[in-house]
């Protein structure tokens, strides 16, 4: 690694070390003394920002791992323990579920901003490759991380996935069941995937090391995409790009927390808060958004051989990008042509994003094949030709002045760095337009940056539960110890014991070998309301009553654009506890023509209307101590809300965190702010 | 422009160590959740509650394990001659004395309830075993009296006792 280091430890220590190993220096040329361009903006910050995300995915990993069962019987309940029981898991879990999108934000942009500024051309050709090579390990990494939590969108993306490999001709089917370790993905596949998805990210970390290493060695490219020539061209590495980096770093995670403290569930799918089950596919299969693009070229190719290798291609054809642009000129800014080619694919890639999380039919299926068609034309067909036919404007002599990023790019990152995350959601949001209308939007105490439960509220869904709703549904996932805890209903220790020592609990074998029931205590879950799911079927017409545990993060219903747009501002996140208390009350008189049968009820706002449940609330039928009235109106805003605090029992602890992390990101990122702009003061 | 010079200085220094301190604090914080996930979750807290035994069945001379917060506690129905040697005994002669009058509830000489783990490196002695009519751990000799106490080997201390009360003549309440 260049740079020239003129490292001489003091430190007599420091001395002993660096004779036997050069580490100090190795850190200080690579570190310190390296010379960086004077001209970089901060696009060119999301390097660090990557490693900063490796390093933090890799963490909240191994923290996670310590509390998780990679077994299909165990694994969404095992998350679900993390959610609820372990000290700060909700936020471990959030962070890395979340890390993963803002990992992807990152590298869409650096790996932009390098076919922006051509930075994969001579002699940077193999640094792009091992970049490339970085992009696919991430997207393996990220699809084997999304089925570990075993909900029914892991079960299903993983099948529909590996399902990939059975396209190779003659041997696909064996490969296939190789890949899973039996004849569907079940728990063999699970327990694979879980060692490889905790091998990856050190892989990556190797390859990252590889592809720092050859940037020491050519060096950074920058904006005019002319190699520095003089030492005024360059600053050193620190302070100079420290200070920038750190800035943009923290201002980073300003948006990251965002997510994860306001917005956690945002970029996932409420279905994969419902476990995962072989025998039921969801509607709408969709992949995380971050492989929307390469999705809809999939489905763009009426040929399952050629959609698959369309999909492998368009992300193989990267690593050949340097040989296919034949320009000489690196920067788009001197080359007036090539730089609205260049934004054009950039509109080609958020389409195809968007296409992918629409249905394939009709229209979108068009659309989707022109816009596959122009992204191998981009790299086939423009750009050699582009390189031959462009008239470059004239290059500067040298970096000679320091072109510092502009105020507006870091809006500009962000802007960018949203329109890539929400289009392909507000599609998914458009998907499906069914009759089913939108349930209406009520007032909650929780919702917004500082809502919190109402205690009384939930004292009374609770009462609603137990009175009406146990004797179908069970809720698993919860403890009568939940019931004492901070911030739920807020019942004393005593009153919880109270309540538990209502229920009657299996256990056994005593010493005799029976089995017996006692009543039961705080540690114990609310049993379920049947011995097992065969008895429940034969007695509820055929299904099983879901378990409510979770139900309020695992059932959503269409937004919209722009509507979709603002609930990332809004942090509107009620869609759960909307839905629910719209079906209880949507009952409805079947329309004329329409034959119900027998058993099932009409349901305004259930897909598809026919609802196995029966109205489950009547007026009067729950009372309640402190006075509130005993209407339809009452009870499903109340029992909406338990469920909401069921499903996500630590949302008033998450949100009061959340205020004071925002608080400490915007000082900090403030005070990097002005420390970056002294440093660079004298270097103009 | 010279004269701007040091107090520009120490302004610049003073934004440099407070742009530190503050990333030093943040840097702190997010130790705290990567720490405290390690200690026992809520669930296993709530599973460590008491439990209740049924003294009932448990001969004279017979002792039983039960388990509380995963540690095995021995509970021993103690014969009249484990009981006089226990009160016998020399207590100048033990490495960590205690009155056998201590290790029991009152008036209930009989029932010795003990955590069953050795105060040396953790193994589970043996019971009616070793040279003292008490427990033998195996691991590396600890020899233990019939009140559990510390006699010969390795362990430094006595078997300690788990915070237990009596219900009714025929029940107890450990934790
Ligand atoms: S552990 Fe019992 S003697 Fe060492």
């Amino acid at each position: 690694m260049s740079g020239q280091s003129t490292y001489q430890p003091q430190n007599p220590v420091m001395k002993w070390i660096e004779r036997r190993l050069p580490i100090g220096g190795l850190i200080h040329s690579s570190f310190v003394a390296y010379p960086t361009p004077r001209n970089l903006n901060y696009w060119w910050t999301f390097g660090g920002i990557l490693s900063f995300l490796l390093g933090a995915q890799i963490i909240t990993g191994i923290v996670l791992v310590m509390h998780y069962t990679p077994h299909a019987d165990m694994a969404f309940k095992s998350v679900e323990h993390i959610m609820r029981d372990v000290n700060y898991g909700w936020l471990l879990r959030y962070l890395h579920s979340n890390g993963a999108s803002m990992f992807f934000v990152a590298v869409y942009i650096h790996m932009f901003r390098g076919m922006y500024y051509g930075s994969y051309k001579e002699p940077r050709e193999l640094l792009w490759i091992l970049g490339v090579i970085l992009y696919l390990l991430m997207m393996a990494t990220g699809f084997l991380g999304y089925t570990l939590p075993w909900g029914q969108m892991s079960f299903w993306g993983a099948t529909v996935i590996t399902n990939f490999f059975s396209a190779i001709p003659g041997v696909g089917e064996a490969v296939v069941t190789w890949l899973w370790g039996g004849y569907s993905v079940g728990n063999p596949t699970l327990q694979r995937f879980f060692s490889l998805h905790y091998l990856l990210p050190f892989v990556i970390a190797g390859v990252v090391v590889l592809h720092i290493w050859a940037l020491h060695v050519v060096g950074q490219n920058n904006p005019t995409g002319i190699e520095p020539q003089t030492e005024k061209d360059v600053v050193r590495f620190t302070p100079y790009a420290t200070s920038k980096d750190s800035f943009m770093m923290v201002a980073f995670c300003i948006v990251y927390a965002w997510f994860v403290f306001y917005t956690p569930n945002f970029l996932g799918h409420a279905d994969n808060y419902v476990p995962a089950n072989p025998a039921v596919t969801p509607t709408h299969i969709v992949p995380e958004w971050y492989y929307l693009p390469f999705y809809a070229i999939l489905r763009a190719i009426p040929s399952k051989l050629l959609g698959v290798t369309a999909l492998v291609g368009s992300i193989v054809i990267l690593a050949f990008l340097p040989w296919l642009d034949t320009s000489k000129v690196r920067s788009a800014r001197y080359r007036p042509l090539y730089r609205q080619f260049f934004w054009l694919f950039v509109l080609v890639c958020i389409g195809l994003g968007w296409l992918g999380a629409k249905p394939a039919e009709g229209g979108y299926v068009t659309a989707a094949r022109i816009l596959t068609f122009y992204y191998f034309a981009h790299f086939i067909i423009i750009l050699p030709l582009l390189g031959k036919f462009e008239k470059a404007k004239p290059l500067p002599k040298s970096i000679s002045e320091s072109v510092l990023g502009k105020a507006g790019a870091a809006v500009a990152v962000l802007a960018i760095a949203l329109s890539v995350l929400m289009l392909p959601k507000a599609a998914i949001a458009q998907g499906h337009e069914h009759d089913t209308p939108a349930p209406p939007q009520l007032k909650w105490s929780f919702s917004g940056p500082f809502g919190k439960y109402d205690q009384a509220q939930l004292q009374r869904g609770f009462k609603i539960y137990r009175e009406v709703c146990a004797t179908c549904h069970s809720l698993e996932y919860i403890s009568f110890r939940n019931l004492a805890e901070p911030g739920g209903p807020g019942y004393s220790s005593a009153q919880a014991a109270t309540v538990a020592a209502e229920y009657k609990i299996k256990d056994g074998p005593n010493d005799a070998g029976d089995m017996f029931e006692r009543p039961g205590r705080l540690a114990d879950a609310f049993p379920k309301p049947f011995a097992n799911d065969a008895i429940a079927r034969a007695t509820y017409g055929g299904s099983v009553p879901p378990d409510l545990s979770v139900m309020a993060k695992a059932r959503t219903y269409e937004r919209g654009f722009p509507q979709f747009v603002f609930d990332m501002f809004t942090q509107y996140q009620e869609q759960g506890p909307d839905y629910i208390a719209a079906l209880i009350k949507g009952y409805e008189d079947a329309p004329k023509g329409m034959q119900m049968p027998s058993g099932m009820s009409y349901n305004k706002y259930f897909s598809g209307h026919m609802i196995g449940m029966p109205p489950p609330l009547q007026a009067g039928q729950v009372t309640f101590d402190d006075g509130s009235p005993t209407t339809i109106d009452q009870y499903s805003q109340d029992i909406s809300a338990f469920l909401m605090w069921t499903a996500e029992p630590h949302l008033n602890e998450r949100k009061r965190l959340g205020f004071q992390v925002m608080i400490f990101l915007i000082v900090l990122s403030g005070l990097l702010y002005f420390t970056k702009k002294k440093v660079w003061a004298d270097a103009h | 422009m010279t004269t701007v010079s040091a107090t520009e200085h120490t302004r610049r220094d003073f934004l440099y160590i407070a742009t530190g301190a503050v990333g030093a604090v943040g840097a702190a914080a997010v130790l705290v959740p990567l720490v405290t996930q390690m200690n026992p979750d809520a669930s296993t807290i709530a599973a460590g509650a008491p439990i209740e035994v049924d003294l009932a069945p448990i001969t004279e001379g017979q002792v039983i394990k039960v388990f509380w917060r995963g540690k095995p506690i021995f509970v021993g129905h103690r014969t009249k001659k484990e009981i006089d040697e226990a009160r016998k005994a020399d207590l100048s002669k033990l490495k960590d004395p205690q009155a056998d009058q201590k290790r029991v509830k009152e008036g209930k000489d009989q029932w010795l309830v003990l955590v069953g783990i050795c105060t040396h490196l953790g193994c589970i002695p043996l019971a009616h075993a070793g040279k003292y009519d008490g427990f033998f751990c195996p691991c590396h000799g600890s020899q233990y009296d019939s009140s559990g106490r510390i006699v010969e080997g390795p362990a430094p201390y006595n078997l300690p006792l788990p915070p237990y009360e009596f219900l009714s003549d025929t029940k107890i309440r450990i934790g």
